[in-house]
């Protein structure tokens, strides 16, 4: 009976309400005491973590590992490593790869390709319309049945309102959410960045706000009208975020999630023209960054999520409307969350892991296989973080096969510093 | 930048946003004694004798490659002109590794002409040879909007206190941008006039007043220059029609005559006649069209001769 007991530090965990130094006990690879003062049998591996936050394994419900199609970016393997380097016990598999992730095969391909990786916990998500091409239903039935968590088209909205409305009717039936990427195309059209002074300077076509708000208002309509489990994600804009407070207040079924470089950065980080500041959702102004900022503060948005989307960089090398969308995330985000929400006393440390681990943990229904939570019998994932950690983000030392962020050099608090998924430490900081 | 400037403009022209009015007058004022090489029956100087210039023209615009070309033939430059099809950058090559090459090739001057908005600094990051923007997407055309600022300037006498209105497709023109720092650094007042389908988002933050009415722009303005409408816009659904452009934003000899006082009406060029300026204003009184070509030379010169490191002025700070 392999045996670790993780010894006085503070436990932090909002899914029972618990914030206390005590020590942790897992015993074959589910949690099996929580208190103080555990005595442990001979042959148990001890953890010293005194003066360290122990919390519940932290989610990311947004990640894209580009396996299969995109392995010179980022693969199965070394996203998962990635992953579990930035405290991740678990993250959600975006389908939007080279063929998409629409069928049975392919959702057995990334549970199985996640089960050999050797870092974080990894559960495939399935598409919502073949191809992606937002015409007809996959197999969502088929999808959940081989493991996927959740449907979105990711990368792309479905534009068609009649078919989104079927998605969210008929994923009820296995009560899956449906995990949405709010563009209207004909709004963004062909727009690389927020829609602004900075973008009109620059000469780059801008996306209006309005782009995402409609598509946020259209879907929060049509969930409560099919009563289906909306997820929201990377919400990036104030009407946004109102939209959805609004839609919770009146009993929704809808989460959403808020990313560390939408509540940190705004479009001023495009200048000039940095591709690593390039994403769908743009950054937008400082009120939009501000809001996304209170929204993940009050709980509006549930879920703090990275949109992981690593490139490699001979595609960020080039001129900034040639380029792709997105940044890595997985080993950035903690700093990010702490440095500009818990430092600035936006939020506290229960907050954040309520952010980083409870809540997606719900919204992909993963709380039910025991993740999320240090409760007796719950899975063993766990984080253990030095919030006193000063450190510089370095894009050389990243695991993740990219380097594509915007913040390389940039001073942040709080860092991972041991990962056990199992009660098995995956990934431990050495200074 | 990659290396340290060369000369009082610095190492590259990509834009007039940063440049100081000092820097702007400097090129207008060696432009205006370079207008006479053109009417010698020699039109040759020794100027740049031995340097090496590569005109990159990713996108086709016959206009100003020509007009770079005599310019840097004028001063004795090697020149190298390369379009974007037929050459290795049709087959996959990219920005980068032309940069490369350039570099490898130990080019002195790269003019560049380029679809995406920021390409020419892009180059000009990466290479230690000096870059002008020939027109990158939607961002700028430098040397079109000082060619612009010399025309003005032979006509009126000084920049300083003139309303200058641009009219037309404001949000997709680098040519407007040029205009409007470059005019708004010498003290003019500058305005625009289009439908606000065509105004960029929050183009008032770059202190200038909107026209929706052609007339009223023209009552307004001393000078207006005129854009091309690209006629692909009418298919993007920005304007309705091109009859109804013309109907409601065209420059037509009828409202210019109802104007009082002195007009000035420029065009960077190529004109949809019928369109965005009717034929009896373009060819008629008020238009200085074809000078703008002529000094299109001159300032082009004079962007060459100063980043191969041409004197600073009497006593400039640089
Ligand atoms: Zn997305």
């Amino acid at each position: 009976m392999s045996r670790v007991l993780i010894r006085g530090g503070r436990v932090v965990d909002p899914s029972q309400g618990m914030d206390a130094v005590a020590d942790v006990l897992i015993a074959d690879g589910r949690v099996a005491r929580v208190g103080e003062g555990i005595d442990a049998p001979e042959g148990t591996e001890t953890v010293d973590a005194s003066g360290l936050v122990v919390a519940p394994g932290l989610i990311d419900v947004h990640v894209h590992l580009r396996e299969p199609g995109g392995e010179h970016k980022e693969t199965i393997a070394t996203g998962a490593r990635a992953a579990a380097a930035g405290g991740f016990t678990a993250v959600v598999a975006m389908p939007n790869t080279d063929p998409p992730i629409d069928s049975i095969a392919l959702v057995g391909y990334v549970k199985a390709a996640g089960l050999r990786a050797g870092g974080a916990r990894v559960f495939p998500s399935g598409c919502i319309t073949l191809g992606q091409k937002g015409e007809q239903l996959t197999e969502i039935g088929e999808l959940v049945s081989a493991g996927a968590v959740c449907v979105t088209d990711d990368g792309r909205p479905v534009m068609n309102a009649g078919l989104l409305r079927m998605a969210l009717e008929y994923a009820q039936s296995f009560d899956l959410p449906v995990a949405v990427h709010e563009e209207e195309l004909t709004l963004s059209r062909g727009g690389t960045m927020n829609e602004g002074i900075i973008a009109t300077r620059l000469g780059l076509t801008g996306i209006p706000n309005a782009a995402e708000d409609v598509m946020i208002a259209r879907d929060l309509m049509l969930a409560e009208l099919t009563g289906g489990r909306l997820h929201i994600q990377h919400v990036a804009t104030r009407t946004g975020v109102e939209l959805i407070r609004a839609a919770k207040a009146k009993g929704v079924r809808v989460t959403a999630e808020g990313s560390p470089h939408h509540f940190t950065l705004t479009d001023e980080a495009v200048e000039w023209y940095n591709t690593n500041a390039k994403m769908n959702p743009p950054l937008r102004s400082a009120a939009d960054r501000d809001a996304v900022r209170a929204g993940v503060a009050d709980g509006t948005l549930d879920v703090i999520a990275t949109d992981h989307a690593p490139h490699h960089y001979d595609e960020k090398e080039q001129a900034f409307e040639d380029a792709p969308n997105g940044i890595v995330g997985l080993e950035t985000a903690v700093g990010l969350a702490y440095t500009e929400l818990v430092a600035t006393g936006l939020i506290d440390l229960p907050t954040l892991v309520e952010r980083m681990s409870c809540a997606p943990a719900r919204s992909m229904n993963l709380d039910r296989i025991g993740l999320g939570s240090l409760r007796p019998g719950s899975a063993g994932d766990v984080t253990i973080l030095d919030p006193m950690a000063e450190w510089t983000v370095d894009p050389a030392r990243f695991v993740s096969l990219s380097k594509n962020t915007p913040f390389g050099g940039r001073k942040l608090r709080c860092r991972a510093v041991r990962t056990l998924i199992g009660g098995q430490t995956a990934w431990q900081y050495n200074a | 930048m990659s290396a340290a400037p060369t000369s009082f403009l610095g190492k590259d022209l990509l834009a007039l946003e940063p440049l100081t009015a000092e820097q702007i007058r400097l090129i207008l004022d060696t432009a205006e004694p370079l207008k006479e090489i053109s009417e010698r029956q020699i039109k040759k100087v020794p100027t740049l004798r031995g340097k090496t210039v590569v005109n990159l023209f990713f996108e086709a615009s016959t206009r100003t490659r020509i007009s770079f070309e005599f310019a840097e033939k004028r001063m004795s430059a090697d020149t190298v002109s390369i379009a974007a099809s037929g050459s290795s950058v049709q087959k996959g090559e990219t920005l980068v590794d032309t940069a490369r090459n350039l570099e490898a090739m130990r080019i002195d001057m790269v003019v560049i002409r380029h679809a995406s908005s920021g390409a020419a600094r892009f180059l000009a990051e990466r290479i230690e040879s000096s870059v002008i923007n020939a027109g990158d997407g939607k961002h700028e055309h430098p040397t079109q909007g000082l060619l612009d600022l010399l025309t003005i300037r032979d006509h009126r006498g000084t920049i300083e206190g003139l309303k200058v209105c641009i009219c037309g497709d404001v949000l997709h023109s680098r040519v407007a941008r040029s205009n409007i720092h470059g005019l708004k650094r010498l003290g003019a007042e500058v305005g625009v006039c289009g439908p606000l389908t065509l105004m960029p988002a929050d183009v008032d933050a770059l202190g200038v007043r909107w026209f929706n009415r052609i007339e009223a722009a023209i009552e307004w303005a001393d000078v207006l220059n005129v854009l091309r409408l690209q006629l692909e816009r009418m298919k993007g659904g920005f304007i309705p029609s091109l009859r109804e452009y013309n109907r409601v934003f065209g420059v037509t000899r009828a409202r210019v005559e109802a104007k009082q006082g002195d007009l000035l009406i420029l065009h960077p060029g190529p004109m949809n006649r019928g369109v965005e300026i009717d034929s009896d204003v373009a060819d008629g009184p008020h238009s200085v069209i074809l000078q703008q070509v002529t000094n299109g030379v001159a300032v082009r010169m004079a962007v060459l001769y100063l980043l191969a490191g041409g004197p600073a002025p009497e006593g400039g700070d640089a």
